[in-house]
């Protein structure tokens, strides 16, 4: 099976299913790069380069340069899905949902509700997010849980390339409103993606270690992160099963539960601001249902409540890595429960 | 291009069935069997079905807090209307919208909207299908002076004129944003700022259908050629407050009731069509019976009918999930 990087797998997903149904579009800004300019065309293919190559292939009239102009073309997305489009709308980084949220929240989310089942709005929204790049505070933050807030939304992230492709794929044939997350610091990662078309479900987890002591939870990047670290702990004796839920919502409870209660022990890998994020609804949900199973208390790894600093010094510093995750494991394995029925 | 003598009589009946629905619902929320928010249109009718007079179920409107007259407008069904302004099971949008979410996409009716300047994205989105899939439709965005201040207004302006999307911006401007004029709240004006996008823009009577429905008739025919966008200005006037409840303090006194004794749309319509004997007192007058009796039956049909259960609750959430 051939190689490929997480933004081949992307770029790939989307011009299969451009080819496949005439309905979908993409557009955003820069998605080609060049439009109404005198030199190159196609010029960029998104900031990234996962959308090279699209323009050329489908034309404009498919691939639409924006104005930077996020409430106009998320909106002009959003309402396109409502009547008869599948298209692909690029936010580039997921920060600047500060300019078009309400397009996003309060209508494409709501739609189907409130207009008693009727609507569908089969937009999906490309969005990069996440640490390491020194973008500082307004360009690496990760925030989909604020997404995944949201009743109507699907919040969608992948973790490595093949992940990638069969998500993409599912959320432009999917009949809801999906945000798909791209972790900038992973488009060049390869792994095997198969050539041809295939779809991932969205809320059913992929468990990628299994070992009998401590359940990890991570999500997008920070599963890479933990797959190390499980990888290294085995080696000193300690088993981790490692769950990828793959996508925040839906979230496959079941998986995390179930795994949990095998292990008894739990970290929660997160890359998001601590406070209400995915790493506290996974806590509380585990307390909630298996707190009778669990033998330490749930450790999470995440960043401090910080913006996230520009100094590599203070990156560093700032963001999980696999020493984080490691040490939480040694943590919760050192960590007993007196139980006095024991 | 002419009104027929049936054209004139589907607009007159259009816009009585508005203010009549509206009327009901004022008097309904008064007497507190409305629940939640609720913007009345009464006194803009000549806008809404002014324009909605020259579209078709695939031509698509997105409309404002103020929605109940685009939906008529549009030719949704107003017994689903008020049943869904009263949370009934069988409302429009099976009582999860109510007045401020009332749509219906089938008729092209994109949605009344809680967010003012929430629509005109929306609508350059139709407008992009409209014009990739080739159906031959037009997108018309109403907002009104408060919307005209909208960033995601402007950005509309500029996004539909840099792809000549199919869409007509309507500004329905009735002087006052809440409770704040329009003199404090607009720098310029409506038609300048469409100048500055490149955009033909003209203001309109918005009492007299007919300076509506001629001035629409040009922008949805450009559009509908593949000539790009238009704005109108309507200046017009609403009867009501914003909301249901507001005592509407901030008009000077006498100001409606000055409007309504030389304003009135309704008269304004029944003058021009009488003197020129295209309807006669009596058509019109029948219609305005028709109307008032179907708005009662539509009234009691709505407390009649059953409201949502528990198992409603949690449905149409997802297509899947």
């Amino acid at each position: 099976m051939p190689k490929k990087s997480f933004r081949q797998a992307i770029n790939e997903a989307i011009r299969q299913e451009m080819e496949r149904d005439e309905r979908v579009i993409v557009m955003g800004e820069d998605v080609s790069g060049g439009a109404g300019a005198p030199g190159e065309q196609d010029a960029w293919g998104g900031p990234m380069g996962v959308t090279k190559g699209l323009m050329p292939q489908f034309g404009r009239e498919r691939v639409l340069d924006t104005p930077i102009t996020e409430s106009g073309f998320i909106g002009a997305a959003v309402g396109a899905a409502a009547t008869g489009l599948r298209p692909v709308a690029d936010l580039m980084f997921v920060d600047f949902m500060g300019v078009c949220f309400d397009q996003i929240f309060n209508q494409a989310a709501k739609f189907k509700y409130m207009f008693g089942g009727k609507a569908v709005t089969p937009v999906t929204i490309r969005t990069m997010y996440g640490g390491g790049f020194r973008a500082a505070s307004q360009h690496s933050q990760c925030l989909y849980p604020l997404f995944t807030h949201i009743p109507g939304l699907k919040v969608v992230i992948p973790s490595n390339a093949y992940e990638a492709k069969g998500l993409m794929i599912q959320c432009i044939r999917d009949d809801d409103p999906t945000i798909f997350f791209e972790h900038k610091m992973m488009y060049d990662d390869e792994v095997d993606v198969p050539d041809d078309p295939y779809t991932i479900p969205f809320g059913e987890a992929n468990v990628t270690r299994e070992g009998d002591d401590v359940t990890i939870v991570a999500f997008g990047r920070m599963v890479n992160l933990a797959n190390q670290a499980a990888d290294k702990l085995e080696k000193e004796g300690i088993g981790c099963t490692v769950v990828d839920p793959r996508t925040t919502s839906p979230l496959d409870r079941d998986t995390i539960l179930e795994t949990a209660e095998e292990t008894g022990r739990v970290v929660v890998v997160d890359e998001a601001h601590p406070r209400c994020n995915m790493a506290t609804d996974i806590s509380a949900m585990l307390c909630e249902n298996i707190f009778g199973a669990l033998k330490a208390p749930i450790k999470q790894v995440t960043p401090p409540h910080s913006p996230v600093p520009f100094s590599p010094a203070l990156e560093d510093l700032y963001l999980p890595n696999v020493e984080r995750i490691e040490a939480a494991v040694k943590a919760v394995m050192n960590t007993g429960v007196v139980r006095a029925a024991e | 291009m002419q009104l027929s003598r049936d054209d004139l009589v589907k607009a007159y009946r259009r816009m009585r069935m508005i203010r009549e629905f509206e009327d009901a619902v004022h008097e309904e929320f008064s007497a507190g069997n409305i629940p939640g928010f609720v913007h009345l249109y009464a006194g803009e009718e000549a806008s809404g079905v002014g324009f909605c007079m020259h579209l078709e179920d695939r031509d698509y409107i997105a409309s404002t807090h103020r929605g109940h007259g685009h939906c008529i407008a549009k030719g949704c069904d107003e017994k689903a209307m008020m049943a869904e302004i009263f949370g009934r099971k069988d409302g429009l949008c099976g009582g999860k919208g109510g007045s401020m979410h009332i749509a219906d996409l089938a008729k092209g009716m994109m949605g009344a909207n809680g967010i003012v300047g929430g629509g005109p994205p929306l609508i350059c989105g139709a407008a992009l299908t409209a014009k990739t899939l080739k159906t031959g439709g037009v997108a018309i965005a109403f907002v009104g002076d408060g919307a005209s201040n909208q960033g995601t207004t402007f950005e509309s302006y500029n996004l539909a004129n840099i792809w000549k999307l199919p869409v007509v911006f309507v500004v329905e401007d009735n002087g006052y944003a809440e409770a704040t004029s329009s003199k404090y709240s607009v720098a310029g004006t409506q038609v300048d700022r469409a100048k500055g996008f490149g955009m033909p823009a003209v203001e309109v009577d918005g009492h007299d259908f007919f300076a509506v429905w001629e001035a629409a008739r040009e922008a949805i025919e450009r559009a509908r050629a593949g000539d790009g966008p238009s704005l109108i200005h309507v200046k017009l006037n609403r009867y009501y407050g914003h909301f249901e409840g507001d005592a509407i303090t901030y008009k000077a006194p006498g100001e409606v009731e000055e409007v309504k004794k030389t304003k009135e749309c309704l008269d304004i319509f029944r003058k021009r069509v009488t003197e020129a004997k295209l309807l006669s007192d009596e058509d019109l007058d029948t219609i305005d019976t028709e109307c008032r009796e179907y708005i009662a039956e539509c009234v009691a049909a709505a407390k009649k009918a059953p409201m949502p259960t528990e198992a409603d609750l949690l449905t149409d959430i997802y297509v899947s999930y």
